[in-house]
């Protein structure tokens, strides 16, 4: 039985729409100082490896891990990174405890997003060369397709849809580290600007700067540290297919698969009822409700439902994206899925502030690599 | 802690520019490898990819592109990246899968496709230097690397003759390599007489650029047992990464190497390497590489390598076979794929399967060694039958 | 096992297989725009290269004056202290005579990369820079040099407002 694995430290660098005074490396810095300190450790000497999750074009730089260890304490100590998203480099440092090589592990995310003058012809470049980015699309179409087959296997409609904005955006408001709080109305949604139809103007995340850094520690350590320890039930990842021809357009394989490796990790068999809270990817708001329905929480076709019924909101009976998510709170590249863990984190600690939820003992943190990939991981976070 | 094999192993053949996409380059490593091992898609449980920048294959989120052609569809797949150091990176990344207890069969699969990149795969690495204090000046990959030879050359006082038997010697061995781009008969005297490109750096002493794929399968001991009868084991893994600032550090010993190393060799229980490594595949992208880390693998003294070179003990009948695939500069340098491949040949040595390559003697132990980066990581791994 | 293998995979491509059309490719030309923030540290720095200075940071704990100067110490990971002037002259630590561009196009007149360790920092502290003013031939490890900056009317807060390090005569 591999030792148990907990949280023991979180740090945050402030979540902005721009960061024009710092340099990336000195983001990377305040969340590790305060992370460090959250956990009382020094990363000099108490830390066994360190992962930092990012992509060389986000960053305008190749080999981008060359650039990693020196805000981080870590330099000439292991250190590796994940081109993935933060929950991959969660899980990876997990399974680096696990083989009992290591005690304690750092994990890294940021988005410098406003350093990318051509984001989207930038993000085009994930396209596949051959096939498909000589269309010569906006990158976002892809959600528009999207949205409409899902939308179409699943009946939930396109209010549902500005539903999860409404929601996020005002669940933002109560959340001092969400940049993107805004009180709007339904009608605010459906009216806005349609950009890749059904998809409007509203139903998409905003990019923003900002960063985590995660100290996780082994059980026969984790007691030592001075961190409030939350610790990792299950975690699970999975890619589905690179294919835009031939992958399922109108459900999230990968949520699916990454959450069915996580619930049998953590031992849980019916999510809704063993889980009390759900932080999940919400890059375009039908996603919400995509994910809800991959992850089990309620059944395929079931999630606008929930929302119109107010299950999903603060004081329902299962709160979802309490933290405003990415559409309330910003999105955040590579660090989208630290944002989401740090709030269950937040959560399940009671230290979420005016957003706290009552009496949670364990939550869901999932993510989602946006396009176009059908990548995507889940990690299920407990108080005890 | 759970007990790790490489079971199978697998990989194209290294050109300068190949017919196949990178997904299609990955796959035809992927499957030979699982035939190797008798297993199928269906046996894996994870899937680790590794390939060096996204600017060569020209795809942003390079490990998404190839994910389907590693064989990752529906499964649980990572890419990890520490630049040049990666194709010995990702056997590690294997490694802590399977080790960690939550997966039984791992495919690793390592793709470069250094052709896409144009007008030369070598503009890629403009984008490595610092965007603020380095980039503007204009400078390409060969600078550092004849920054550090000048170093370590300057510090020892070695001459570039005794740096050039190094190529000779692994191009020589290539020849025997069936996926060899560049193997060669040559001299020292070709080697010094091949064009400067950035002194004391001529074009012979520099590997190619490549397209290739590599790939093994790795297991926990329980489905090793079953599936094999020559498992080869995982004894120790390490990997270090210094500080960004590199030229604050002086160039002339890779102490990142050394650190990776000791991390190897006390996990193997390895307290003496002069004597208890059989056979070392160091990264050698351009032949003074070689030397250099076989100093920071501590497996000979500072600014002695040349002099073991010299002597003979490192060719394949010496008494510490390095190279004997041919390495990069013979081989080929397809990045992340040319790492993966030392790792696949300590596999096939160990095994006894190495053909003409075969080291005398039936090796025990090996180890695979990458760098990268500005001059930074060192990642190794020992594997023992 | 590799002996066993009649047929390796892969496909090798001549130049010709491309030039006259055997094989299809698909081009594209990535137009990616960046700006980095340049953040507190690399911030002053530039500014005080555009008034023709180097500046460094020192760190109370190693006592390190570090160059290029950061706001954190990456051997102690505590805040640096304080900005330091240090001088415009040091020492070759190594150098290269380069005849290729960074895409791999041969140059007439060589370009002469070295890493140049900067007086009045701590030892080792070395920044990548160019030499000139001198032939390739003359150069030495351990040759003392001296910063030649722009004009200043021409120096715009870059790393390439000193044209280049010559050497000291007599240095």
């Amino acid at each position: 039985m591999p030792e148990r694995v907990a949280i023991v430290g979180v740090g945050y660098s402030d979540i902005r729409s721009i960061t024009p005074g710092l340099s990336y490396k000195e983001m990377m810095y305040e969340a590790a100082v305060r992370a460090y300190e959250d956990a009382g450790v020094n990363p000099r000497k108490d830390v066994d490896s360190f992962i930092s999750v990012s992509e060389d074009f986000w960053e305008g730089t190749s080999i981008f891990d060359e650039y990693i260890p020196d805000q981080l304490g870590a330099a000439l100590r292991p250190v590796h990174t994940v081109s993935g998203d933060g929950i991959h480099g969660l899980a990876c440092a997990a399974m680096l405890i696990h083989t009992g090589r290591a005690r304690v592990v750092v994990v890294e995310g940021h988005s410098k997003h406003s350093d990318m003058r051509t984001p989207a012809h930038i993000h085009n470049f994930a396209y596949d060369p051959i096939y498909h980015r000589p269309l010569g699309a906006h990158p976002h179409h892809l959600a528009g397709l999207e949205m409409t087959r899902f939308l179409f296997e699943s009946g939930n409609t396109r209010e549902h849809c500005a539903l999860v904005v409404k929601k996020n955006m005002a669940n933002a408001l109560l959340n001092p580290r969400a940049v993107y709080g805004a009180r709007v109305s339904l009608r605010d949604v459906l009216e806005a600007p349609p950009t890749f139809s059904p998809l409007g103007e509203l139903d998409i995340a905003r990019p923003a700067d900002g960063g985590f850094v995660m100290v996780l520690a082994g059980e026969s350590v984790a007691g030592d540290l001075a961190g409030d320890p939350i610790w990792i039930a299950g975690y699970g990842w999975c890619t589905e297919t690179p294919a835009i021809d031939s992958r399922l357009w109108g459900e999230a394989i990968y949520a699916q698969l990454a959450a069915k490796q996580a619930y049998r990790m953590a031992g849980i068999t019916d999510p809704f009822r063993e889980l009390d809270f759900a932080e999940v990817d919400d890059s375009f708001s039908y996603k919400e409700l995509e994910h809800l329905e991959a992850l089990g929480i309620c059944r395929h076709g079931e999630a606008g439902g929930w929302l119109e019924d107010g299950l999903t909101l603060p004081g329902g009976d299962f709160p979802v994206n309490v933290s405003g998510g990415s559409l309330g709170g910003g999105h955040l590249l590579e660090a989208t899925g630290l944002h989401r863990v740090h709030e269950v984190v937040l959560q399940l600690r009671g230290q979420a502030g005016e957003n706290q939820l009552p009496d949670v003992e364990r939550g869901l943190a999932q993510s989602w690599r946006n396009l176009p990939t059908t990548t995507g991981c889940v990690v299920i976070l407990e108080r005890a | 802690m759970a007990k790790v094999a490489v079971v199978g192993a697998g990989m194209t053949k290294f050109v300068r520019r190949a017919q196949e996409t990178g997904p299609e380059l990955s796959w035809q490593a992927a499957k030979m490898a699982l035939d190797s091992a008798g297993l199928t898609l269906k046996d894996v449980d994870a899937v680790v990819i590794g390939s060096a920048p996204d600017a060569f294959d020209g795809v942003h989120m390079k490990g998404e592109y190839l994910a389907e052609g590693a064989g990752a569809w529906r499964k649980p797949c990572i890419r990890g990246f520490v630049g040049g150091g990666t194709g010995v990176f990702s056997p590690i990344q294997g490694w802590y899968h399977v080790a960690s207890g939550q997966f039984d069969t791992v495919l690793v699969v390592c793709e470069e496709k250094m052709s896409s990149c144009h007008p030369h795969p070598q503009g890629a690495f403009i984008t490595i230097f610092d965007h603020i204090t380095e980039r503007p000046l204009g400078p390409n990959l060969l600078w550092i690397f004849a920054l550090e030879m000048n170093r370590y050359m300057t510090v020892h006082g070695i001459t570039k003759e005794e740096i050039a038997l190094v190529a000779v010697k692994n191009k020589k061995n290539a020849l025997d390599h069936p996926c060899s781009q560049l193997g060669a008969e040559l001299t020292v005297q070709d080697i010094l007489d091949s064009e400067v490109l950035a002194w004391p750096v001529n074009r012979l002493d520099v590997s190619p650029a490549s397209d290739g794929a590599a790939a093994i399968v790795m297991c926990a001991e329980h489905v090793a047992k079953r599936v094999s009868d020559k498992p080869v084991w995982v004894e120790g893994v390490g990997w270090h990464l210094d500080t960004a600032y590199w030229t604050n550090r002086d160039l002339y010993y890779p102490r990142y190497v050394e650190y990776a190393a000791r991390m190897a060799y006390e996990m193997a229980g390895i307290k003496e390497p002069r004597k208890e490594i059989h056979i070392v595949e160091p990264y050698d992208p351009f032949d003074y590489k070689e030397l250099h880390h076989l100093e920071g693998l501590l497996l000979c003294d500072r600014g002695q390598a040349a002099r073991l070179t010299a002597d003979g003990v490192t060719q394949r009948d010496g008494d510490l076979p390095v190279c004997p695939s041919g390495g990069l500069l013979g081989v080929g340098n397809p990045i992340a794929a040319a790492g993966l491949m030392k790792v696949c040949e300590l596999f096939w040595q160990l095994r006894g399967e190495a053909g003409k390559r075969q080291v005398p003697g039936t090796p025990r132990r090996g180890l695979a060694q990458a760098w990268g980066d500005l001059m930074q990581v060192g990642t190794v791994v020992i594997l023992g039958r | 096992m590799t002996v066993k293998i009649k047929e390796w995979p892969g496909t090798a491509l001549s130049s010709r297989d491309i030039e006259e059309g055997r094989v299809l490719t698909v081009r594209h030309k990535l137009r990616a725009e960046y700006e980095w923030d340049a953040g507190v540290a690399i911030g002053r720095y530039l500014r005080e290269l555009k008034n023709g200075r180097l500046i460094a940071r020192r760190c109370g704990g190693c006592e390190r004056t570090l160059l290029p100067p950061r706001m954190f110490c990456e051997e102690c990971f505590t805040p640096t202290s304080e900005w330091v002037y240090v001088g415009a002259t040091g020492t070759v630590n190594t150098f290269s005579i380069c005849y290729v561009r960074w895409d791999v196009v041969r140059l007439k007149e060589p370009l002469l990369p070295a890493v140049i360790t900067v007086d009045g920092a701590s030892p080792g502290m070395g920044i990548l820079h160019l030499l000139g003013e001198v032939r390739p031939d003359d150069i030495r490890v351990g040759m003392r040099v001296q910063a030649v900056w722009k004009s200043p009317d021409e120096r715009e807060g870059a790393i390439t407002d000193i044209k280049y390090w010559k050497p000291i005569q007599g240095g």
